[in-house]
């Protein structure tokens, strides 16, 4: 691992300007940047540790939301109360990832901000236009089982490999940041992420040390919240499909999927199709799909996994 | 400042260029512990190889397998996915101070008991990822497993063996890990 300098900041102007330090990084949980560092794939010269900063409380907003801090630990947000009863999508979406250890210390905005699993991302003698921007990518004629169909580039098919953001996705949660300016400013999280196109290693349109300082879900939907999780083993595995669904009493209802493509999968117009059943709306949602030959499985694993879940919403 | 652990000694390597070290104070097992470390070492590094309590485990040093699991402030944590520097003030349970030899944890008897393992390489995560399960159950912490989100959960085995899954066992001991578990479980209730 390469040396790094720390410091913990106490307040958010402190920690602002810190993050705008060359070479600098925010620090939170650190489930995933320690495993990046120690592999020398993130090579922070500063870590600017954000748990000092008080983001670690959930509360209810004017709209009849919730405003959920950055640094709430992922277990935290899966037990609360109010999430449970009104967003359950979300608490099923959060149990469904990592391990319990893992989910005691990731926080809401490092699940938000966390890298691609994909085995060339991470295998540093490998091309991957992620990692080392311009060396290729070494997944498109390499094994792709797990990565993405759709939303995906001729220069990365990697997928993004959060469950929790494929329910914030659902669930219109925006993204609460602070520029380095200390401007604040609040993203909606279908404009978060960005498509790979020729410049993956850009993942979200974050700016230069804008920190991530909570998310607000909108007012609860009501109806059948549900997560669906297709993968390897019955546990402890990231998704080789994920969908999740809120089926409301009158039939309207939110449909994301995750495992599929670089960012938590929504296509609105999808939506309408609820009422058609599970193939309309995944023909929708896997419009300009281009998978692989190894995984063009996920296509058909979806439609199924939708149709379980509109089966088990309706009953 | 005091520790009441004897460090290990190594050189210090204080020269200019020298990668950045930082004070840290934090209790372990009741006990308190201040030095200077580099700012890279990990809580389980600081464990094992600064203070010599090797109980815990480095099995993948990734988190991808849970031998290393201590717990922190009453949560189980992976102490290889963590930097001791920002531990300052915690309070870290290890499998050390779970129980002693002669006065064993009421989980380390049951693995004795029910054969827990072979090999033994994992059972301290184990252990202490199992100490913390039953807690985060009896505190309503829902899991993949648990159906109804609102109601209190039952320890079943179902619930166990899914809250154990970041604890892997290359020896293949899960039947008889689950019953020493369960069978805790059931006393305490």
């Amino acid at each position: 691992m390469r040396a790094f300098s720390y410091e913990k900041p106490g307040t958010l102007a402190e920690a602002a300007a810190a993050g705008a330090r060359e070479g600098a990084k925010y620090i939170a949980g650190g489930t995933n940047l320690i495993d990046l560092m120690k592999l020398e794939i993130e090579t922070p010269a500063h870590l600017v540790d954000v748990n000092g900063l008080g983001l670690d409380r959930i509360e209810e907003t004017a709209a009849g939301g919730l405003r959920i801090g950055a640094l709430v630990r992922n277990t935290d947000l899966a037990a609360d109360p109010r999430v449970r009863r009104d967003y359950a999508l979300l608490t099923r979406a959060l149990v469904a990832g990592a391990s319990g250890q893992l989910r005691n210390k990731a926080t809401t905005a490092g699940n938000l901000l966390q890298r691609t699993r994909c085995a060339y991302f991470y295998d540093t003698n490998m091309p991957c236009n992620k990692r080392a921007p311009g060396s290729g990518c070494a997944a498109l004629e390499g094994i792709s089982r797990q990565l993405g169909v759709v939303g995906t580039s001729e220069a990365c098919i990697a997928t993004h490999p959060s469950d929790m953001a494929v329910a914030l996705r659902a669930l219109d949660a925006e993204i609460e940041t602070m520029r380095a300016d200390g401007v604040a400013r609040s993203i909606p999280i279908g404009e978060f992420y960005r498509t790979p196109g020729e410049t993956p290693e850009i993942e979200t349109v974050l700016g230069a040390g804008e920190l991530i300082t909570g998310v607000t879900l909108p007012a609860p939907l009501g109806g059948a919240q549900l997560y669906h999780k297709a993968r390897d083993r019955a546990s402890y595995a990231f998704a080789l499909v994920s969908v999740g669904l809120v089926l409301r009493e009158d039939g309207t209802g939110r449909i994301a999927l995750g495992g599929v493509a670089p960012m938590p999968w929504r296509v609105e117009a999808a939506e309408a199709e609820l009422g058609e059943g599970a193939a309309a709306a995944c023909e929708m949602l896997f419009a300009g799909a281009r998978p692989t030959e190894q995984n063009a499985f996920k296509l058909p694993l979806a439609e199924r996994a939708l149709a379980a879940l509109l089966a088990e919403a309706r009953s | 400042m005091p520790s009441d652990f004897e460090t290990i000694p190594r050189e210090t390597g204080a020269a200019d260029g020298a990668p950045p070290r930082s004070e840290v104070s934090l209790t372990i097992n009741g006990r308190d512990w201040s030095g200077v470390i580099d700012n890279r070492v990990t809580l389980l590094d600081l464990l094992r190889e600064e203070i010599g309590l090797t109980g815990s485990k480095k099995g993948c040093d990734h988190g991808q397998c849970g031998a290393c699991t201590v717990i922190v402030n009453g949560r189980r944590v992976n102490a290889c996915l963590s930097f001791a520097v920002m531990h300052q003030g915690d309070a870290v349970t290890t499998i050390e101070g779970v129980g002693r030899p002669d006065a064993l944890d009421p989980l380390q008897a049951a693995f004795v008991a029910h054969d827990g393992y072979q090999c033994g390489y994992c059972t301290p995560g184990q252990i202490c990822s199992a100490k913390a399960v039953l807690e985060e159950i009896a505190a309503g912490v829902p899991s993949h497993v648990t159906r109804d989100l609102e109601a209190p959960i039952a320890t079943t085995a179902e619930e166990i063996r899914e809250r154990m899954s970041g604890n892997i066992c290359r020896c293949g001991a899960y039947a008889n890990i689950l019953a020493a578990i369960s069978e805790v479980a059931e006393g305490a209730r």
